[in-house]
């Protein structure tokens, strides 16, 4: 039986349908499975997302991006494909691909967690015969701390900077965990603040009806003197530009699933590492794995030689690809 | 143990010196007294010894974990440590208590004395009840590595804020041979006793380096002597009997067998600082000498001969019993020279040479011979000064050779820890050999993050051949390593082994083919080795 998808120099292909799942290089058709600017690049001639997916994606590939939206779970037909979306919970609106060609399935899951994280679509294991697969986080040292104990350690470790006096710098990706933090915390502790990037993703999923608690953007008259014990999210780029200064003494935090290597914690010079990530942990990799009861896999991106041969040893028939994908958290750990 | 975990991870997690005070302050007045001793022991370098080996523990946590072998390895590779690696794969604690560090240091020592499969069994219990963060602690108590990024002096200001002392009476209290089985709280740091413990030393006096002296002001205001490269250490001879310490606070005094005698020829109440040197025929043998030293226990009579060691005096710190570390080191130097004139040749001190000099251009040019004498360079003292506690600025300075250099091909990559897992860090160097390249050192610091990232794409699109996680790439790159020393080695392929090597320079400008040959390290073994 021929492949229901491929893996080409541009991105995984569909010779059924005659289209691209989150191609690195410009192509006519282009499935996206979420906004992370690894997945969705510019340049495709049309692209279809779920609905949760394209406002974010519209802000930033621009106006002119063509961008056809579909519910999930609903069924399309794309030449021989018949191809679906399902939720991946990575973050609001990702989702996994499925397609079926002639009775094989194949789902493409992009990136995504198995944990609810209180924001996004709750992922939901979709069974096929072959599953594409991420390993960001793909070895048994990366264990998450559960939600309710992370929003503990946010309220905590705010509540007693805001009592010192001084303001609370946590550095999180804009899309996706920015918002999982806003809504994990305890909004009677003080205001929260945001720096553009964040502020910008917020308006765009409000305007989607994502429930999110209330933030100010940070603006040149915005102070640890306006704006006493706050909570900043920023996302890791900007916790070196000017508004910094704004904020004598403030305490500093990081947001990453990095954060449980104590290595990577002293580099990033922060007072504080929060173990939070929108990728699925060792445990979770295993099971979603598990439930999709695919026989075949093929790993993507992140620990890929590792994972495959670990996959391999539990009987499965796995495979690394090299994709462009990098892994948000990836380039939060740079 | 919560307690003690919360005041590591605070001191861990920041670079700020407020916080990391504030924290140590904060235990120090809130833990029960018996923790706080353990505690100042710990950061003062007196670990439990090593009570599992690292293999068992690997295999134990493996099993435990579920785990292949070979992926609790992959696992440590990227992690980087062995007791964290343990402490992530391992499944969360069956049943959570909170002991104190005094209960685990002591489940710990106790595990020396039991059968093995009864110290695997305590171990796995001990997993089983601490979460991530203590059960980290825990291994690194049970293997001996227990270290933390704080430095006595910090943890002696602390203990100065919490208990209201001074720093200078915490630091001498703290010295000497004590151990928290052998002291209490009380004892250590309520009473009032400098004295209690004959074997104290004095906080070392840490030269800054320079790197032109001209700016120090008259050369006659200065003494200058050559930077002997040994061990630094302070002789002690006090109530009868002698101590050695090393600068990192440990008593070297069985190690050096032959330096007993030199109590018979110094009057008790005298302290001396100076350097420990592997030396024969008035001259240092280096310290690749030495350094068969050092690990010896016991010494053979064998060492002795071939690698005698003496004791090079620097100044003298305590004299008729008195601290004169007030007087100008003019003076206290004065005092020294006249205690060593009458003590016989062969007996194993010997006084550190004054280098004479009337500009700084003279001394410049004494410099420059200073691997021609196996030294390492030359200390500038300021004849009026007092001895200090520490690393002071000002007084005591470091004027050190340049290190020795050869241009060098890199052809293995491999990557790094951590964070690094994703760039290639590790690099293996050669020279040339006729047509062919030697390989002869690793290297792994030096460039900066921009620099690891532009190799690492480079080793991406250039690589030969995989080996696990190293790879051979194209013979392309120069690079400028730095060295300090060199020695010969029958361990390496090159026969040469080098000392604390790095990265000084990419040399993009330089052609493969213009690289070192291994003649010229051949060359510079024989005129450093
Ligand atoms: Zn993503
Ligand atoms: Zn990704």
């Amino acid at each position: 039986m021929a492949d229901v998808l491929t893996f080409t120099d541009s991105g995984i292909y569909c010779p059924a349908g005659d289209f691209f799942i989150d191609p690195w290089r410009p192509v006519p058709k282009a499935l996206i499975t979420h906004g992370h600017s690894d997945h969705a690049r510019p340049d495709m001639g049309r692209y279809l997302a779920t609905e949760g997916t394209a406002p974010v994606m519209q802000y930033r590939l621009g106006p002119e991006a063509r961008i056809d939206t579909v519910r999930y779970g609903e069924a399309r037909r794309i030449g021989d494909a018949k191809v679906s979306f399902h939720p991946a919970g990575h973050v609001p609106g990702s989702a996994q691909i499925r397609v079926e060609v002639k009775g094989e399935v194949w789902v493409a899951s992009g990136d995504y967690k198995t944990v609810d994280d209180g924001l996004s679509e709750a992922f939901d294991a979709v069974p096929c015969h072959a599953f594409i697969t991420e390993s960001t986080f793909g070895l048994p040292i990366f264990k998450w701390t559960p939600q309710e104990v992370l929003a503990q350690q946010l309220n905590d470790w705010w509540q007693a900077n805001a009592a010192a006096g001084r303001a609370s710098i946590v550095g999180a990706y804009a899309l996706g965990k920015a918002q999982r933090l806003m809504r994990a915390v305890d909004a009677g502790i003080g205001p929260m603040l945001t720096v553009t990037a964040v502020e910008n993703t917020n308006e765009v999923l409000r305007a989607q009806g994502v429930n999110l608690p209330e933030t100010s953007r940070i603006t040149e008259d915005v102070s640890a003197k306006s704006h006493p014990g706050a909570l900043i999210i920023a996302t890791p780029g900007s916790t070196t530009h000017n508004w910094v200064r704004r904020f004598p003494g403030a305490a500093t935090a990081f947001a990453s699933g990095w954060m449980s290597m104590r290595g990577v914690r002293r580099r990033r010079g922060t007072d504080r590492g929060f173990v939070v990530s929108d990728h699925a942990d060792w445990d979770g990799l295993n099971a979603a794995i598990k439930a999709t009861g695919a026989e075949k896999i093929f790993v993507t991106h992140g620990y890929t030689g590792t994972f495959q041969r670990y996959l391999a040893e539990q009987g499965y028939d796995a495979h690394v690809v090299s994709t462009e994908y990098t892994g948000d958290d990836a380039e939060d750990a740079a | 143990m919560k307690q003690f975990a919360t005041l590591f991870a605070r001191i861990d997690e920041t670079t700020k010196t407020r916080v990391k005070v504030d924290a140590l302050a904060s235990y120090l007045s809130a833990a029960p007294p018996e923790d706080r001793v353990w505690m100042i022991a710990l950061f003062t370098g007196r670990r439990p010894k090593r009570a599992v080996t690292a293999t068992r523990l690997r295999e134990w946590a493996a099993e435990v974990a579920g785990l292949p072998d070979w992926l609790f390895e992959e696992s440590y590779h990227v992690v980087g440590d062995l007791a964290e690696t343990i402490s992530l794969v391992l499944p969360d604690p069956t049943h959570e208590v909170d002991h104190s560090l005094t209960h685990w240091i002591t489940t710990i020592k106790a595990l020396a004395g039991v059968e093995e499969n009864q110290r695997k069994a305590a171990v796995i219990a001990a997993w089983d009840s601490l979460v991530p963060d203590q059960r980290f602690l825990f291994n690194k108590l049970l293997t001996g590595g227990f270290r933390m990024g704080v430095s006595a002096k910090l943890m002696t200001r602390a203990l100065a804020i919490s208990t209201g002392q001074d720093e200078a009476t915490l630091t001498h209290k703290l010295m000497g041979s004590w151990s928290p089985e052998t002291t209490t709280w009380e004892h250590l740091i309520e009473t009032e006793d400098p004295t209690a413990d004959l074997s104290r030393p004095y906080p070392f006096y840490l030269a800054h380096p320079v790197d032109v002296p001209d700016d120090l002001g008259a050369p006659s205001d200065w003494h200058a002597e050559r930077k002997w490269d040994g061990i630094r250490g302070q002789f002690i001879h006090r109530g009868g009997a002698h101590y050695i310490w090393s600068r990192g606070e440990e008593v070297m005094t069985d190690r050096f067998p032959e330096l007993a005698q030199l109590a018979d020829f110094l009057p008790d109440g005298t302290v001396i600082d100076g350097e420990l040197l592997a030396f024969a025929d008035e001259a240092p043998l280096g310290f690749n000498a030495l350094q068969k030293r050092i690990g010896l226990k016991k010494v053979p009579a064998k060492a002795l001969r071939d690698s005698p060691v003496i004791f090079m005096a620097y100044d003298l710190l305590e004299h008729a019993g008195a601290d004169i570390r007030q007087t100008a080191f003019a003076e206290r130097r004065a005092l020294l020279i006249d205690m060593l004139r009458d003590v016989p040749a062969q007996i194993p001190i010997r006084l550190s040479q004054e280098v004479a000099f009337k500009t700084w251009d003279d001394l410049a040019k004494v410099r420059s011979l200073s691997r021609d004498h196996n030294v390492e360079g030359l200390m500038i003292k300021r004849k009026d000064s007092p001895y200090l506690a520490g690393r002071k600025r000002g007084d005591w300075w470091k004027w050190k050779v340049d290190p020795l250099t050869i241009d060098a091909v890199m052809i293995y990559a491999q990557s790094g820890h951590g964070r690094r897992a994703n760039l290639f860090t590790d690099y293996t160097f050669a020279v040339w050999n006729g047509e062919e390249l030697t390989p002869f050192t690793k290297a792994y610091s030096g460039l900066t993050d921009a620099e690891f990232r532009e190799v690492t794409a480079w080793v991406r699109k250039n690589t030969l051949q995989k080996f696990g996680p190293v790879r051979q790439v194209k013979p392309h790159h120069v690079f400028e390593i730095a060295f300090e020393g060199i020695q010969p080695s029958s361990r390496h392929k090159s026969g040469v082994a080098l000392r604390f090597p790095r990265m000084l320079r990419w040399r993009k400008d330089k052609p493969v083919d213009e690289a070192n040959t291994l003649d010229d390290l051949n060359e510079m073994l024989k005129l450093y080795g």
